[in-house]
């Protein structure tokens, strides 16, 4: 393998500032929804009593694991010892540290008092998996940043890979840590599992790598840096990889649910009767974010093309975000399955036929989403364009040093 | 004490209007030079006792302290009675209106208020707190008890 | 105006719930009057207001666990239509003083506080109607304190499941925590609030049975077991379970009660017969 030389991002500055501008001002409109629902309140968002958790949290969670998972191309090159993934180490542990601020920023700002939040750093209750996570979250950054700093200086070269391993070590542990703060929730039926822990580190691996796909794609080309063929399908192979094993565990999931009958109503919600949440995880999840894909990544014409391979990078994307919303707010839509054997006709408020929780995203929820995504890009994008994140090729040539020009 | 003479009661009000008259006029921006007992609102029942719940410059210096203390005592331990609970403070430091309906403590110009502003401190715990006496609280009635709290005067004007 | 006539005929600005005299035992209307006549008496003659101070004792020691507040609901008494125990709890603690910030009626029923609920129940099998209110259980083992991360939802030693406003975050993981859907989170600036009960925007909240008057002795029983009392049902008995001697222990030691959500062994204050 020739030596990966890493250059700054070095787009013409009239393309990167308005690249920048426009992820500003996304992230200024956030904040002002932000502003909005914190002034009046959070009866402004379709939040309510029964669907506590909303859209922030659909991409705040989305973030977080993607975050872990965009690390993992880093293990690979560093604790798996495949050198082709070398030098997309810096890019991933970059992208992971962004998609994670990103995604903790929504969650404090989505806070009934996030004026609190020297609390939050401040009191702890260890035995709750929430507070452990505060730790997994701030420790991973600095655990990314030392990494990235073993890549990148000679002198940190020696730690290379007892930091990589630690650092892989650690996503799993951030990773199964969000996925139990759903699989810990013993009250209700859709969490009661730790299938849940593994299904989170699965998503994470195929959302991962799809953002980071199209991150790496999208800034090569506009920088015209040679990005071979020979990355791109290990890369998409591995992404369909991914998407296969998260199928297999959600399949797991739903078997184990679905055998006895405790869990018959809301497996029953979920599968056939639950309207908008049976759409998007028969069509959102598993059809458009993971079948699709699959095909287009497989498929022996559109695989060799690379717009399609964006494409089912950004298919897998939505349907992780459908699968965000069917775990997180379908789950909670249905109704907690209190009394065994008898049906609930009335619930304080509310009657039979409306018991399953309303839930409509408001616009100003959703604006805070969106500029937790653009929080992650505007990190990344100031990285690469002040640091030497990118290499300067990964042409065929480049990376594989058995390659035969044919 | 018991009940304040008219006469006295009149003289006692005029000077707090004086001093706060004075203060808005002489104002100064170091709390240090402000004189003690200045905040206190004319119409408020405080206007009428001598004493806070400790001595003034205590409580200028501690009030916060106390509060807190008590606020953890109350809520974590379900200790009700001491003084210095924040119903109390309130209780009789509200000022009133000539017709004697309470304004709300942290209104502008009000006991909370006022010397806050001047020191550029804000609070948030009357997102809260009830800023005017309001219902059936027994942490009133204790309050009168232990601290044997006058009436508020009418038409303090 | 006098003090103490302030205090029980409050001010036109707020709806305060004193004009429900049925909740009110006796007693309590004996002491109103009785601090309205002393101090009335100090305003007019000077005389010295140590009258009830030996009677009238809140706590001034830490709470402990000798005691531990429950209740026994006894859902074959709970009558049909019948919401007292929901309107005396909502102006117990100024629930009553909400109000709506939307014009939509359907959000606004999931948006707003609801620290009690009225449940009715059909039986799959059988058809058989159940009634029952449904507030925080009280668990031996709360999982919304196991979550929260701050440590503001906390179990008092007398058994008491709360939330302390002061340290909440309004994360509402014990929201999602809670298998009785039993917690609201305020979702709008609360302008009217009483001064027992003060409420506010960004926290979480729920029944906390009514723990200032726990800390009252003179308090013997909750706003809604009251309420349910005095409309003739008397579906609610509130007490001591520790107490062998206290009216709790004993109509636990009558009929067959169980605990909602047995299965999660949680070990919850509030138990329920004829369920
Ligand atoms: C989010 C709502 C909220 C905020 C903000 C808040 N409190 Fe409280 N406070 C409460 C509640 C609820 C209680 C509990 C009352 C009870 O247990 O009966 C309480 C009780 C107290 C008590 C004990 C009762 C009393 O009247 O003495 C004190 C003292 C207190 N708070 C002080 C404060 C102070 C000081 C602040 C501002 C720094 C503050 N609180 C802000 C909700 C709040
Ligand atoms: C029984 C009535 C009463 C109660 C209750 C009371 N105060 Fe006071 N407070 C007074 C009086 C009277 C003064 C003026 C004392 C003086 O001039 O020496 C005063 C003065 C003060 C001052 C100094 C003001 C200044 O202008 O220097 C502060 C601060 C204060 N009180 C805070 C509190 C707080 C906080 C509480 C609740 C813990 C409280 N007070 C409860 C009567 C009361
Ligand atoms: C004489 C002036 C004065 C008055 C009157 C006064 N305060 Fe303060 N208060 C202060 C000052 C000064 C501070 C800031 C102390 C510091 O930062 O160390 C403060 C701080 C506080 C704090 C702590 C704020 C924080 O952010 O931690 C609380 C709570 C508080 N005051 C409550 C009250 C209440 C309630 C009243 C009305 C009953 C009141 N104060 C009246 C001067 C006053």
């Amino acid at each position: 393998m020739k030596r990966i030389v890493y250059r700054e991002w070095r787009i013409p500055p009239s393309r990167y500032w308005s690249l920048l501008a426009l992820l500003a001002a996304v992230i200024g409109i956030a904040g002002l929804s932000t502003l909005y629902v914190e002034h009046h309140g959070h009866w402004v968002t379709g939040m309510n009593n029964s669907v506590v958790w909303g859209m922030p949290h659909v991409f705040a969670v989305f973030l977080i694991i993607a975050a872990s998972g965009a690390l993992n191309i880093a293990s690979i090159g560093t604790v798996f010892g495949r050198t082709v993934y070398k030098p997309l180490g810096r890019l991933s542990g970059l992208l992971a540290a962004g998609l994670l601020v990103g995604g903790l920023l929504i969650l404090v700002l989505d806070l009934g008092r996030p004026d609190r939040l020297i609390v939050a750093m401040t009191t702890y209750n260890f035995s709750s998996i929430f507070a452990w996570n505060i730790f997994l979250y701030t420790g991973f950054l600095a655990v990314v940043i030392a990494y990235l700093w073993s890549m990148a200086d000679r002198k940190g070269w020696p730690y290379n890979y007892s930091i990589g391993s630690f650092a892989m070590v650690w996503r799993l542990a951030l990773t199964t840590g969000t996925g139990s703060i759903f699989g810990f929730l013993v009250g209700r039926d859709a969490y009661d599992t730790a299938i849940l822990a593994l299904l989170f580190v699965a998503m994470s691996l195929a959302y991962g790598l799809a953002i980071y796909l199209l991150v790496l794609m999208f800034s090569f080309n506009e920088d015209q840096r040679p990005l071979g063929e020979v990355m791109l399908k290990r890369l998409k192979n591995l992404l369909a990889l991914f998407i296969m094993v998260m199928l297999y565990v959600v399949l797991v999931y739903h078997l184990t649910k679905l055998y006895g009958a405790k869990y018959n109503d809301i497996e029953h919600f979920i599968l056939l009767g639950g309207g908008v949440y049976t759409l998007m995880f028969w069509f959102g999840w598993i059809i458009i974010g993971s079948i699709a894909p699959l095909v287009l990544l497989y498929h022996p014409d559109y695989s060799q093309d690379r717009n399609w391979i964006a494409t089912a990078c950004g298919l897998t994307i939505a349907g992780g975000f459908a699968a965000m919303y069917v775990v997180i707010i379908g789950s909670q839509a249905f109704p907690i399955n209190m009394f065994p054997g008898k049906t609930i006709v009335a619930f304080g408020a509310m009657t039979e036929g409306n018991l399953i929780a309303s839930y409509l995203p408001s616009l100003p929820e959703l604006l805070l989403g969106i500029g937790g995504v653009a929080v992650a890009l505007f990190i990344t994008a100031v990285g690469v364009r002040v640091l030497q994140f990118l290499p300067e090729s990964l042409a065929d040539n480049v990376i594989d040093p058995h390659y035969k020009a044919s | 004490m018991a009940v304040t003479t008219p006469h006295f009661k009149f003289t006692g009000i005029a000077v707090c209007i004086l001093a706060f008259f004075s203060q808005i006029l002489f104002s100064q921006p170091t709390l240090a030079a402000d004189r003690i007992g200045e905040y206190v609102v004319p119409s408020s029942r405080a206007a009428q006792v001598k004493q806070c719940v400790e001595p003034a410059d205590h409580m200028r210096r501690y009030h916060m302290e106390l509060i807190q203390h008590q606020r953890d005592a109350t809520v974590r331990h379900g200790i009700r009675s001491t003084k210095y609970s924040l119903s109390n403070c309130i209780s009789c430091h509200t000022g009133h209106t000539a017709a004697g309906a309470p304004i709300a403590i942290n209104a502008t110009g009000q006991f909370c208020n006022a010397c806050h502003a001047a020191a550029a401190v804000t609070l948030n715990c009357f997102d809260c707190h009830a800023t005017i006496p309001s219902g059936e609280g027994w942490n009133h009635e204790v309050a009168q008890q232990l601290l044997l709290l006058p009436p508020v005067s009418e038409g303090a004007e | 105006m006098t003090y103490a006539s302030h205090s029980h005929s409050s001010p036109d600005a707020i709806d305060t719930p004193d004009s429900i005299d049925a909740v009110d035992t006796d007693r309590r209307q004996f002491l109103h009057y009785a601090a309205a006549g002393v101090a009335t008496v100090a305003l007019g003659g000077g005389a010295v207001l140590t009258t009830l101070t030996a009677t009238a004792e809140p706590r001034t020691t830490p709470v402990t666990s000798t005691h531990r507040w429950g209740m026994l609901i006894d859902t074959t008494k709970c009558a049909a239509g019948c919401d007292a125990c929901v309107t005396a709890c909502e102006r117990e603690n100024g629930l009553n003083l909400q109000q709506s910030p939307t014009d939509d009626a359907a959000d606004w029923a999931d948006q707003q506080s609801a620290w009690i609920r009225k449940v009715t129940l059909r039986d799959n099998l059988t058809g058989q109607v159940t009634q029952l209110p449904l507030m925080c259980q009280h668990c031996a083992e709360p999982p919304c304190v196991d979550v929260c991360p701050t440590g503001a939802s906390f179990k008092r030693a007398d058994g008491i499941v709360m939330v302390d406003r002061h340290t909440c975050i309004g994360c509402r993981y014990c929201m999602m925590a809670c298998p009785y859907q039993a917690r609201s989170f305020v979702h709008q600036p609360v302008a009217q609030k009483l001064t027992q009960v003060p409420r506010g925007k960004g926290c979480v909240e729920s029944c906390n049975l009514c723990v200032s008057r726990r800390d009252d002795d003179r308090q013997t029983s909750t706003a809604c077991a009251d309420a349910c009392a005095a409309s003739g049902q008397g579906a609610i008995v509130f007490g001591d379970l520790n107490d062998p001697n206290s009216p709790l222990h004993q109509a636990l030691a009558q009929v067959n009660s169980r605990q909602i959500r047995q299965e999660l062994n949680l070990n919850t204050g509030v138990r329920y017969a004829g369920l």
